[in-house]
């Protein structure tokens, strides 16, 4: 049992740092502005599928360093993330319940809450972009959640 | 009304409850967005992450250095042979055009000695290379491989062989974010080469346009005239090409014409950079032909970011020797 806490620990810590390079790994220009924020999916879908072991801290210090990695305002991105992390916290006993497009909606509501925060700090701190690409992330984070979820449970699976 | 804990966490050792657990960091993103952004007092902090950062961002560099190494030394011969022959014939017409360049020069040095005033050409240069990472899209900024140890410092210039690029807008210990002329948020001071009227030149979030907007309807620029810097605010060597006018569109009801230009540096091309350091040019008595429009509606790098030329950093010789 505590070995099995143990591998899903690592499992957790690994999935979100995967997606942290994802953040910034290069792409073409069109998918670099629709560029899904995996790291983010990944936090989700660990609070849904373990919640005693994903909890608030590993969220915000996800999102602090991907401040620093893309050279942010510090602390922008680690209040999405905490914002995010909390409110899977609370609907978790009701989001597993759901069934997968459903889910995929929960998703695209805490996406766009996420993307919400973020452009509001940007306005606040002078850096407003206002175009409507922007929001695409939002939209191919919620596409994706099936294939994540896929993705996770295929892992999780193997790793017992 | 009865609720089920939402909390599944064990009862024993889960720490303390989520809400004081979501206020305590929420206060504490927003007192580090507070103190980044009024205040500036986390560059000790930025440094230290940055550390941590940078063996990740080599990693995601490498495969695709690696990729262009190898795609280099396989390339064949014919095409090797080719390239040569257009650089001899390229090498051969920069050899002539020296030539009337070495007399000119010497007439300048006279000149400017005459006028006591020191020659604003770069007084070294490295090179650094783009870091194959991407930062947020709607920003122009891009890492570069050079930071403090190399000597960087904010707000140095960043120069390629055909014009301005940007400048240094954050450094690290060995990685430095420079932002390109083209990012809607700089603002970079120019000259008509032709007519002398000096503007200011401001980025458009485009990297193929830039935007004038404070040319008034009367003054003489014209599609087609090269932009230099001018040099003012320190931050960039006067006389080095910045941008070439695409559009000028003038109405009679308008104050000012719609004037765009295109950057001469490849901003959204370039995987190679320099960083220069340059004596300040001494002030000169501004002629009165057009005071660049107070720009207060935005937050402008160029002018305000005052450019520690004098430090001149007594690092290790610069291997772009300048």
């Amino acid at each position: 049992m505590r070995r099995g806490m143990f591998g899903r620990r690592i499992l957790y810590w690994f999935g979100v740092a995967l997606g942290l390079v994802l953040a910034i790994v290069p792409l073409p220009g069109w998918l670099d502005v629709m560029r899904p924020d995996f790291a983010l999916l990944a936090v989700i879908y660990w609070i849904l599928t373990s919640p005693r072991i994903a909890g608030l801290g590993y969220a915000w210090l996800a999102g602090l360093f991907l401040d620093v990695l893309r050279g942010m305002v510090l602390g922008q991105h680690a209040l999405g993330f905490l914002v995010v992390a909390f409110l899977t916290h609370r609907l978790q006993l009701r989001m597993r319940m759901f069934p997968i497009p459903h889910q995929a909606a929960a998703v695209l509501l805490l996406l766009g809450l996420y993307h919400f925060i973020i452009f509001w700090t940007d306005g606040l701190t002078g850096h407003g972009y206002t175009g409507w690409n922007r929001w695409l992330p939002v939209l191919s984070g919620a596409l994706l959640w099936p294939l994540i979820v896929a993705a996770g449970d295929t892992l999780v699976r193997r790793s017992r | 009304m009865v609720e089920l804990s939402h909390d599944s966490r064990p009862i024993i050792g889960r720490g303390p409850p989520l809400g004081a657990t979501f206020l305590a960091l929420a206060t504490a993103s927003i007192a580090l967005m507070v103190a980044d952004v009024r205040y500036g007092q986390l560059e000790q902090v930025r440094g230290w992450l940055n550390s941590a950062a940078y063996p990740l961002q080599v990693a995601i560099d490498l495969p695709f250095r690696a990729w262009g190494w190898i795609t280099g030394s396989f390339a064949d011969r014919g095409e090797l042979q080719k390239e040569n022959l257009a650089l001899t014939a390229r090498l051969r017409t920069a050899d002539l055009q020296l030539q009337k360049f070495a007399v000119l020069q010497d007439e300048n040095r006279r000149l400017r000695e005459m006028r006591g005033s020191s020659a604003g050409v770069a007084k070294r240069a490295i090179v650094a290379s783009i870091l194959n990472v991407d930062l947020d899209p709607f920003r122009h900024r891009v890492l570069l491989d050079r930071g403090s140890v190399d000597g960087v410092f904010k707000g140095q210039a960043v120069l390629d062989a055909q014009g301005i690029f940007g400048q240094v807008w954050r450094v690290n210990a060995r990685t430095s974010e420079a932002i390109l002329i083209s990012d809607a948020e700089h603002a970079i001071p120019v000259q008509s080469n032709r007519s002398g009227v000096r503007t200011i030149a401001v980025g458009t979030g485009d990297p193929n346009r830039l935007s004038l907007p404070f040319v008034t309807g009367e003054s003489d620029i014209r599609k087609g005239d090269l932009l230099l810097s001018t040099g003012m605010g320190g931050v960039f060597p006067p006389g080095y090409p910045v941008a070439r006018v695409t559009k000028v569109e003038r109405s009679a009801k308008a104050t000012f014409a719609i004037v765009e230009a295109g950057p001469t540096a490849a901003l959204d091309r370039d995987r190679e950079v320099m960083l220069v350091w340059f004596d300040a040019p001494a002030p000169v008595e501004a002629p009165a032909q057009e005071t660049p429009a107070p720009t207060t509606s935005t937050p402008e790098p160029a002018a305000t970011i005052p450019a520690p030329a004098t430090a001149t950093p007594e690092t290790a010789p610069a291997p772009g020797g300048g």
